[in-house]
């Protein structure tokens, strides 16, 4: 009987030999990530000044300002300056402010390698496994634990695998899948378990679409969201000089899954999420008239290189509908720079987009772009909660780079395809 | 063992209708007045400790904000009942000494009833319907972790002496 990539990945990092779904073990983990508003300012600060420890290694904490940046308000930008002082308090060096969104901070700057065990203070943290890394979310508590002894405790989780067949059409994207997954699985229907995501639809992706997969996990319950490394898992650590292989970071064929569903990418066609549930997913065929009052591009799901360029692609020579508003937020400077650099930014801009900071603000109704009372977005985001960008009587439909950028043109949640 | 009044909620109750996101700029103090405040505008003020927080399906679905639990528990929440949890919620619950137990019946159980819950021995009794549940008892590890007062203790008194 083989292993699971997860089953491989935590015996390494418990020190075991081999461990199986259900064990309970410790681990060592790698990499510590905290944000802003969930970082050392919430309970952490104060837990490890009552233990009186310091940070187990500086080295394998990185800190990120990326919810409150820019702050919109006092209160905001004192989190932002105290994560910034702890940083400097606690020895740590990887300290990112204004960089833009955590999870795409961590990939691009190479702080994850393929094996990892990784922690984070935001429920996403999940983003990390498309590089074959065994990456969770955690509370603050349990974040000063792991800072205090490096270590924390988890139960090695049962698999559940998502094997995509076929080849993406024109005008479906990674977020379709994800969408289209969780809408199988239901929003708890993964709890406890790892997601991991294969077959050949996954094998010709590029690492900013995998990313689109695993960071949406958790939406379907998951602990983790995994993809077992293979030659692009190999190309995206190049950038950083890892030349090392990882070979074995993947299931073994003969491994235990708990379940394995299959899905046909061939045939799939643009989904949207609707309120109040992520799992609450159709085809946008079947949606009927949502008209918009605001369209959203950006975050750790939505707001890579690929997508910005796809929406621009899409929206080149045309223009947003009258009284309606497209918000861009790459998911990073660096992307942002690019962006600037390469024209695509240009062209959302000619399209009547407002660029936006790399930030996280709206995706969680915190700044730069909160709905008002009865408005509807459409957002390349990862949760369309009750009042999750703003007003408690807002509505928020989660859907594709494309179908958001099409929207904004129709003013009413559309197909993509009709405009391409 | 617990005995209070029931504050009752469905299936789905994510971090942002526990803790939304307008209260995380606020110390936890400050920010318990915005609690569930989209579900149920009464349950901040009206709240007393001692009352025993019950959902079903799903509680604590989305964000790993400790927020959500420490929110809870700054209104005097000290247990939580629910047919089944989101991950990250469950194990903050713990990590900051509130106790959630699992429970498959409390569709049975209504706003307003009074319960005993008597964890130690895994079962619920309900006094306004004179029902009986069983609910989880909590593994080992788990119960290492709650003795010992909550993570931070516990790895105070456990896992930084083992060193």
């Amino acid at each position: 009987m083989g292993y699971t990539l997860s089953e491989k990945i935590l015996a390494r990092a418990s020190g075991a030999e081999h461990v199986r779904a259900g064990d309970i073990i410790w681990v060592n983990v790698d990499k510590a990530m905290m944000d802003d508003v969930l970082g050392p300012k919430l309970e952490i600060d104060d837990c490890l000044k009552k233990l009186g420890v310091p940070v187990w290694d500086p080295d394998k904490v990185v800190l990120i300002s990326d919810h409150y940046t820019p702050p919109a308000n006092a209160m905001q930008a004192n989190f932002v300056k105290f994560t910034r002082d702890w940083a400097k308090e606690y020895g740590v060096k990887k300290y990112y402010e204004f960089a833009g969104p955590c999870h795409q901070v961590m990939v691009e700057n190479g702080h994850i390698k393929p094996g990892d065990v990784a922690v984070g203070t935001d429920s996403h943290t999940c983003t990390y496994g498309a590089l074959a890394a065994f990456s969770t979310g955690v509370g603050s508590t349990e974040m000063a634990g792991v800072l205090a002894t490096g270590q924390t405790w988890m139960k090695v989780p049962q698999t559940v695998r998502a094997v995509w067949s076929g080849a993406l059409p024109k005008g479906v994207m990674a977020k379709d899948i994800s969408l289209r997954t969780i809408k199988e699985i239901g929003h708890a229907g993964a709890t406890y378990k790892t997601l991991e995501y294969a077959g050949e639809a996954i094998d010709t992706m590029i690492m900013d679409e995998r990313f689109c997969l695993t960071n949406m996990a958790v939406e379907a319950g998951a602990k983790a969201g995994l993809i077992g490394y293979d030659d692009e898992t190999a190309r995206y650590m190049a950038q950083f000089g890892v030349t090392e292989r990882f070979d074995d970071m993947r299931s073994d064929d003969d491994a235990e899954f708990e379940r394995v569903l299959t899905f046909d990418a061939g045939t799939l066609v643009p989904q949207v999420a609707c309120p109040h549930g992520v799992d609450n997913v159709c085809d946008i065929a079947e949606l009927g008239e949502v008209r918009i009052d605001q369209a959203y591009i950006g975050s750790c799901t939505g707001g890579r290189y690929s997508d910005l360029k796809a929406a621009a692609d899409l929206l080149r020579g045309k223009h947003i509908a009258p009284d309606r508003r497209l918000l861009v937020s790459p998911a990073s400077r660096d992307i942002y720079n690019r962006c600037l650099k390469d024209g695509t930014l240009a062209v959302l801009a000619d399209a009547g987009a407002t660029i936006l900071a790399s930030c996280c603000g709206a995706c969680l109704g915190v700044h730069s772009g909160d709905l008002a009372d009865g408005e509807v977005c459409v957002s390349t985001t990862n949760r369309n909660f009750l009042g999750r960008m703003g007003s408690k009587q807002s509505k928020v439909y989660l859907a594709s780079p494309l179908a958001a950028a099409a929207s904004a043109v129709a003013g009413r949640i559309v197909d993509p395809r009709e405009m391409m | 063992m617990a005995y209070g009044k029931v504050w009752k909620y469905g299936d789905n109750i994510n971090t942002d209708i526990i803790s939304p996101p307008a209260s995380l700029e606020y110390p936890i103090k400050e920010a318990a007045r915005f609690t569930m405040q989209a579900v149920d505008p009464d349950f901040a003020s009206q709240f007393r400790p001692g009352d025993v927080f019950v959902a079903e399906h799903n509680l604590g679905s989305g964000s790993s904000r400790e927020n959500a639990p420490l929110m809870l528990r700054e209104l005097g929440v000290k247990i939580v009942v629910a047919k089944d949890y989101a991950r990250i919620f469950y194990r903050n619950c713990i990590n900051v000494g509130v106790i959630p137990i699992e429970c498959a019946d409390t569709s049975k159980i209504s706003k307003g009833d009074m319960i005993e819950v008597d964890y130690a021995n895994g079962l619920i009794r309900n006094q306004t319907t004179g029902e009986t549940y069983v609910c989880s008892k909590m593994p080992p590890h788990i119960e290492a972790i709650i003795d010992a007062g909550g993570l931070i203790p516990y790895i105070q008194n456990v896992r930084l002496k083992k060193k």
